[in-house]
């Protein structure tokens, strides 16, 4: 992969820049903004304002046609209103009853932990592994982890799925997060990247104490790197939380109250739809999609910063 | 116990930190990839889990299979009109949210989070947003005397409507340019203007040619995921099984999903999934030849 080890303009982007998008130009100038007549500054700051704002509206207008349809009778999640016409919030107790939502969700927060807290571990194992050490073939295997990246799953899912059956494991919970286990390739990539910018002096210092291997990696590299092992455990967890192929593949065979959540929306798509012989009780598949985006935004309201810059670094690695 | 020396026991120490990572290489991808091309010239029963060898034959009803050729199509055509607009889309929101001083980051939350919106949400929204008859969307088209079409009935229209939630969540993208757009030197710009240069020609001769690596990665990327589209196209018209839906919205993806595990045709599903990896390896390769003659690298290659 020739576009791996190219560096990259935006490689040396600092973090703080991602974080805080506004820390430059705080007089509210971009950089390329500098007319000399004063007019026409006026005018473009209107229009960047008109565009910025209606694109918000784009962008928020679905999640809160979502947040009404939600409570709206049957009749009336079709009629686009922003304000119901008729308040009905016993859609969010009759939802219960309708579909086993409390077990989807709590199947897929179980899943999701087990997956990002695995993923996280060996990850960040591996990265150690490749940080620190020098053995033989390493840039070569760490050539491979990155080649990983670029294998479309397609590939890989019909064997996968053969070994889990084999394994007699298909219908558990364990192909969902069982590969995780075994460490990810971006997440490698990222966690050595955190390492190699750790002092290594205090490693030296650890080893002169006479500390092992395992101590170095768990008492000095792991409480040092929390803000890296946050964006992979916020990373896979809503990979894990929005995966849809993985779960129709092992567990859609089986009884509705084992499904995840994006599993049971799909059934509960088909199970509303008029097409299907349903009654077209949209409303309740728009509960129970606000309530699988919520864990999603409340995640995003705490953790916005290691997201934005989880994804700069994707871009980074070039 | 045997004595080692330092390098000997270091490189074993790590060989052992990086050993869960060699063992799911050598089962879930390695062993998984020649047992995948194993299975592509195989015809799997899966009732006795046996094997007997098929030769060609999976890749022969291939190219005989016309629903192949026409997801295949489809796909194609879906990636060259998403990534383009993907691309374009999330420059100029960056761009925007570049000028901006401490409202940016606001802005930049509002624009992440259809981003956090789990698929199956925003299919379940969509589903209602494009109802061609009392669907938001053609209701705001409407509002300009425009009638909208029938998104996702009408064959033409199925794909842009794909397009159209895969544009709702293109934050992802406008992120990394966002960071690429920070690192351009300033000074860049003020000597640009000192020769006179207009906004498009900085836009064109500094901003274009300095982001281009990003621009190039994003290509890369979103055509890959564009190549193998599935959770959107699924949830809206292969949830059932009642196959009513327009084979226009017979994607790659999903056409590879059901062979395998609604017709439990491994066999045909790996020759397809190999296919699909070909065509991406061509595509990545192609790309790549073409972006390193435009792509501006820092400090020289």
């Amino acid at each position: 992969m020739s576009t791996a080890s190219s560096s990259t303009a935006a490689q040396t982007a600092g973090v703080a820049d991602v974080i805080d998008p506004g820390r430059r130009g705080s007089d509210g100038q971009g950089p390329q903004q500098r007319p000399s007549r004063r007019w026409p500054r006026t005018v473009g700051n209107v229009i960047i304002w008109v565009l910025l704002i209606g694109f918000s509206l784009l962008f928020l207008y679905p999640l809160v046609w979502l947040i009404s349809a939600s409570f709206k009778p049957r009749g009336e999640v079709f009629d686009n209103r922003l304000i119901p016409e008729t308040f009905s919030p016993q859609n969010y107790l009759q939802v219960w009853d309708e579909l086993p939502l409390l077990s989807w969700a709590l199947n897929s927060f179980v899943i999701a932990l087990l997956a990002a807290g695995l993923v996280v571990l060996s990850s960040a194992m591996v990265a150690f592994g490749f940080a620190y050490f020098t053995f033989p073939a390493r840039n070569l295997l760490f050539g491979l982890v990155l080649a990983t990246m670029m294998l479309p799953g397609a590939v890989t899912m019909v064997p996968q799925y053969l070994i889990w059956l084999n394994l007699g494991l298909v219908g558990t919970w364990v192909p969902l997060f069982g590969a995780n286990l075994f460490g990810s390739a971006f997440y490698i990539f990222l966690q050595r990247q955190f390492f190699l910018g750790l002092p290594r002096e205090l490693f030296e210092a650890a080893r002169v104490d006479g500390a092992s291997y395992v101590s170095m990696f768990s008492r000095i590299a792991l409480p040092l790197s929390i803000p890296s092992l946050v964006i992979i455990f916020l990373f896979e967890f809503q990979a894990s939380w929005n995966s849809l192929q993985a779960a129709l593949i092992y567990l859609n065979a089986g009884s509705v109250e084992g499904f995840t959540v994006p599993l049971g929306i799909s059934y509960a798509m088909t199970k509303y739809s008029p097409t299907a012989g349903g009654q077209g009780d949209y409303q309740y598949v728009m509960v129970a999609a606000l309530l699988v985006t919520l864990p999603m935004l409340v995640m995003f309201a705490f953790g916005q910063r290691y997201f934005v810059e989880g994804v700069a670094t994707q871009g980074r690695k070039g | 116990m045997v004595r080692l020396n330092a390098s000997r026991r270091e490189a074993i120490a790590g060989l052992l930190f990086i050993s869960p990572w060699i063992v799911g290489f050598c089962v879930f991808t390695l062993g998984a990839m020649v047992y995948s091309l194993v299975i592509s010239f195989s015809h799997y029963n899966l009732a006795s889990n046996r094997i007997r060898p098929a030769g060609f034959s999976n890749y022969a009803n291939l190219i005989e299979d016309p629903k192949v050729v026409t997801s295949l199509q489809n796909t194609l055509f879906y990636a060259l009109m998403a990534v383009p607009l993907e691309i374009a889309f999330a420059l100029v929101l960056a761009m925007l949210l570049n000028r901006l001083g401490r409202s940016a980051g606001l802005f930049r939350t509002m624009y992440y989070l259809p981003k956090m919106t789990p698929a199956v949400a925003t299919a379940a929204i969509f589903l209602l947003l494009l109802n061609g008859n009392t669907g938001a969307i053609n209701g705001f088209l409407g509002f300009f005397g425009i009638s909208g079409p029938q998104w996702l009935i009408d064959p033409a229209w199925v794909k842009p409507s794909i397009v159209l939630m895969t544009l709702w969540g293109v934050s992802g993208t406008m992120v990394i340019f966002l960071a690429a757009l920070k690192n351009v030197p300033r000074e860049l710009y003020e000597v640009a203007a000192l020769d006179g240069a207009g906004p498009w020609r900085r836009f064109r001769n500094v901003t274009l040619p300095m982001i281009s690596s990003a621009i190039f990665f994003n290509v890369i990327v979103l055509t890959i995921a564009a190549l193998q589209v599935f959770d959107q196209a699924y949830l809206l018209f292969w949830r059932d099984q009642s196959n009513a839906s327009p084979e226009a919205s017979l994607f790659y993806g999903v056409y590879l999903y059901i062979q395998a595990f609604r017709e439990f045709d491994f066999g045909f599903a790996s020759a397809m999934a190999w296919l699909l990896f070909v065509i991406i390896m061509a595509i990545s390769i192609g790309q790549v030849r073409v972006g390193n003659r435009f792509v501006y690298y820092e400090g020289g290659r």
